[in-house]
């Protein structure tokens, strides 16, 4: 019997519209859902390799359950029943003599958080955290301080730009299928790009401008283009005396700071630098300064994410077509949004969170994300309490929190630690217990709440039965919390009627999905109006260029310029970065993309390469204070020569994922692990390494 | 008689291969043969702006192919209605003849089969009305499948757009 099933794809986290044909339940084709523009058909390289994941033996295919030491690879085959008692009972010795809080659950965000924070809220422990914050922590926090809006409440119209500024966001390898097509609109109607990175990448060669900045001073750069923004009052008066506040603390701030100055800290010509700023103002309000996706590289990254907001800001890019603006949910149009288990009522909980956010001590990161980087301190110092258990859902603190080695210390502590994923990521080959699930082509997930210009939802629906023994991550939280006497929250037995729960109220039923994969509640674009409509979520009402919500915290809005340090000699800032075939730790060990991008290999410019005798494509030791490894090495002029890169997301540990397995280095090994303490993000680019040849 | 032209916008592509997954999951090949594969030259500097060219190599389909003249076994065949060149795998006895004649290295062994494998404009799919799998999921749309004789005028389309807005 052949079918269509219109569904998400789950290749990466972006969550682009598909088409799924199916015949006798197998999956023949999937393409890019023709019902949402910018897909019209297509898929980038990883939701192309869809059915290779699906197909993959080396994919984790019934719950496993540990027998010889941990990290040995020695497995039985459980049962569910007989895992998830496991599980279970364990967890429940431990809740007894520990307390709830002593669980941990991690993952990485998806559309069925919801369902795990109600697992941790049912049993009353505080401490579920995302991988949010190791991404784009700061991101959030710079954005909060500014608008009261998460960055995830912001968009880009990119169709309608005509002129966008990134900061390393390599647009056009990580792809985001949508929003790669609403640019390239645009440059076809003449938007001009302007690239900023140390590194060429595949977007730096789409550019129209391309500026090899020294590693680590984007700030300075910016501190650069708002002085000439306003010294020669090239910013949106009209916009800023209605909607910012804080003017003239900018001005007296930023003084100092002219292009002159900041050509001497990034290597931009200030000539350059005026020029940039004079022509961008040209095209304001339709301008868009990206503040990144990743946005975690210093221990003052919440300065540069505030620097770059301000500079929408000041062209009046919010609210703006062809700008930012803030996403609009169905209570726009007096509807509602999906439900969520975490609305339910819980037993109140007292603890503190395990990394502190929300208390003095780290008062600002987003609580409901968390900051997963402080998982192994909290560990090993038991402090602020001793945690015992640790869920990893989709989530892997050994290849993505820094400092591998010390993460791997910490694990050793704990008394149990559970993974749910589909894969043999690291953390799985390490986990007491693995709980397999299915992948997105085999499973119902919850609801997308896509607001937006236009709020939507969307449904990843099930195309074909499991290949394996494997279940929804939901449906195993549930019988899990069955076993923790905690099942009552969980008012569902399987994805759809979960799906349908959520969907009570919201004037839809499951079948309007059938036709598209998605719902509109409405069909206008939501702009709010920019004289008097934007519903800021300050204090003020205003854009808080002096941010109350830093002040409240203790922080300075304006903190003096402390100069980036430079490598001495033979070493280099480590960077790292993402390409178009492979998504974080997650795909290296796809038939396909793994032919495609089988190992990574580390940058190095080609005149720092000489003087140390290192010869392109020759293995190279790359070395820190926390840790080291082997790589090939790629030596060119594209790069910075303060810097080096590699690829995240390679040297996997896990012999079962055969093609990935000990192939490349995994950055976390090296990276040490800091964070920017008043933003949240960790500083994935502070780390200096000695490279040399081997 | 060659009825179909595959047109590559290059000024759209940004060398993601989202092209050759595609290609490789429609015929469920192994690791191994690419029969379509975009090439990249570069990245240089050009004065101070970096440049790459992503060029797409799929097979084009000669109006007088090289490989149906070098296949000893008649497996590389035309056909008749559209011109497609495309290879008989009751035929192919695996000798990589083809492979030696053909100046773009389009035909690709698959080692699964111990047959050549190469670009037939996914036929399949053409006779269902459809496009080729690299058309159809490319991530920029930057690849059409044309008709020979009446291609749409993509570039020139941009140059007259382009300096429509001159004025």
């Amino acid at each position: 019997m052949e079918k269509v099933v219109y569904s998400l794809c789950f290749m990466c986290s972006v969550r682009c519209p598909i088409k799924v044909f199916v015949k006798d339940d197998e999956v023949r084709w999937i393409e890019g859902s023709p019902h949402v523009p910018g897909m019209e058909g297509s898929l980038c390289p990883r939701g192309a390799a869809g059915i290779a994941l699906l197909k993959d033996h080396q994919r984790l295919q019934s719950p496993l359950i540990r027998t010889g030491p941990r990290g040995s690879g020695k497995w039985k085959k459980a049962s569910w029943e007989e895992a998830l008692d496991y599980v279970g009972d364990t967890l429940k010795k431990i809740i007894d003599e520990h307390g709830a809080r002593s669980v941990v659950l991690g993952e990485r965000t998806q559309l069925s958080t919801h369902v795990s924070q109600t697992f941790l809220k049912a049993i009353g422990s505080p401490n579920h955290f995302t991988h949010d914050a190791l991404c784009k922590g700061s991101v959030n926090t710079a954005c909060r301080s500014l608008f009261g809006y998460t960055d995830a409440q912001m968009g880009f119209d990119y169709k309608n730009t005509k002129h966008i500024v990134l900061y390393g966001r390599n647009f056009f390898e990580a792809i985001e299928v949508k929003g790669v097509n609403s640019l390239l609109d645009a440059m076809d109607n003449g938007a001009k790009v302007t690239y900023i990175d140390p590194r060429v990448t595949v977007t730096a060669t789409k550019a129209n401008r391309y500026w090899m900045i020294r590693p680590g001073t984007d700030l300075a750069l910016n501190y650069g283009l708002i002085h000439v923004l306003l010294r020669e009052r090239l910013y949106d008066k009209t916009f800023t005396d209605r909607w910012v506040s804080g003017m003239q603390e900018l001005e007296s701030f930023i003084e100092p700071y002219s292009p002159e100055w900041a050509e001497k800290e990034t290597g931009i010509a200030a000539g350059e630098i005026t020029s940039l700023a004079r022509e961008i103002s040209k095209d304001k309000p339709s301008v868009i300064f990206h503040f990144g996706y990743r946005g975690a590289s210093l221990t003052n990254e919440i300065y540069l994410r505030r620097s770059i907001l301000i500079l929408n800001s000041l062209m009046g890019s919010i609210e703006a077509k062809g700008g930012l603006f803030f996403k609009k949910g169905p209570g726009e149009v007096g509807r509602k949004p999906a439900r969520k288990l975490t609305e339910q009522k819980f037993p109140p909980i007292d603890a503190p969170r395990f990394d502190k956010v929300g208390t003095e001590a780290f008062p600002l990161p987003d609580p409901a994300h968390g900051v997963a980087q402080m998982l192994p301190d909290a560990i090993l110092n038991d402090d602020p309490y001793p945690l015992k258990a640790l869920i990893a859902y989709r989530f892997d603190p050994l290849m993505s929190i820094p400092e591998s080695e010390l993460t791997l210390r910490a694990l050793e502590k704990l008394d149990l630690v559970v993974t749910i994923d589909i894969n043999f990521s690291d953390i799985a080959w390490y986990s007491d217990v693995i709980l397999p699930e299915s992948i997105y082509l085999e499973r119902t997930d919850c609801l997308q709440q896509a607001n937006g210009l236009k709020p939507q939802l969307f449904l990843r629906r099930q195309a074909v039965t499991p290949r394996y023994n494997t279940m929804p991550g939901a449906v195993i939280l549930k019988k899990l919390a069955e076993r923790l006497g905690v099942g009552n929250y969980f008012p569902f037995s399987n994805s759809e009627e979960l799906v349908q729960w959520q969907l009570e109220g919201t004037g839809f039923s499951l079948e309007d999905f059938d036709k598209k994969g998605f719902v509109a509640y409405t069909d206008k674009q939501i702009f709010w109006d920019r004289k008097d409509g934007i519903k800021l979520k300050t204090p003020s009402g205003k854009i808080e260029l002096v941010s109350s919500l830093l002040q409240k915290a203790g922080f300075e809005s304006f903190p003096a310029y402390e100069p980036i340090a430079k490598p001495s000699q033979g070493e280099f800032r480590l960077t790292v970065g993402r390409c178009a075939a492979h998504t974080h730790i997650s795909t290296q060990n796809n038939l396909y993309l793994n032919e495609l991008v089988p190992e990574n290999s580390l940058w190095i410019n080609n005149r720092a390469a000489e003087g140390l005798g290192i010869k392109d494509g020759s293995l190279v030791s790359v070395s820190s204070n926390n840790g080291s490894g082997m790589i090939k090495s790629y030596v060119t002029d594209l790069i910075h020569p303060e810097a080096v890169f590699m690829l995240h997301g390679f040297g996997h540990r896990a012999e079962m994922g055969a093609r990935a397995f000990n192939k490349g280095l995994s950055d976390a090994l090296i990276m040490k692990n800091i964070s920017d303490k008043t933003g949240g993000s960790p500083a994935l680019h502070d780390t200096f390494v000695k490279v040399k040849p081997v | 008689m060659s009825k179909y032209y595959l047109f590559q916008d290059v000024k759209k592509c940004i060398g993601c291969h989202s092209c050759e997954v595609a290609c490789k999951t429609n015929k469920g090949l192994p690791v191994g043969p690419k029969v379509c594969e975009v090439i990249t030259v570069g990245p240089r500097f050009v004065d101070t702006l970096p440049k790459a060219a992503y060029t797409f190599m799929p097979c084009y389909h000669c109006e007088d192919p090289w490989c149906v003249a070098a296949c000893p076994t008649g497996a590389m065949q035309k056909r008749k209605k559209d011109g497609i060149v495309f290879v008989d795998h009751q035929l192919c006895v695996g000798c990589k003849t083809c492979m030696s004649a053909c100046p773009w290295g389009a035909p690709q062994w698959n080692p699964a089969i111990g047959k050549v494998v190469k670009c037939d404009y996914c036929m399949d799919r053409v006779d269902r009305g459809l496009k080729p799998a690299c058309v159809t999921l490319c991530t920029t749309h930057c690849l059409h499948f044309e008709n020979a004789e009446a291609p749409r005028p993509i570039r020139r389309e941009r140059y007259a757009r382009a300096m429509a807005a001159l004025d």
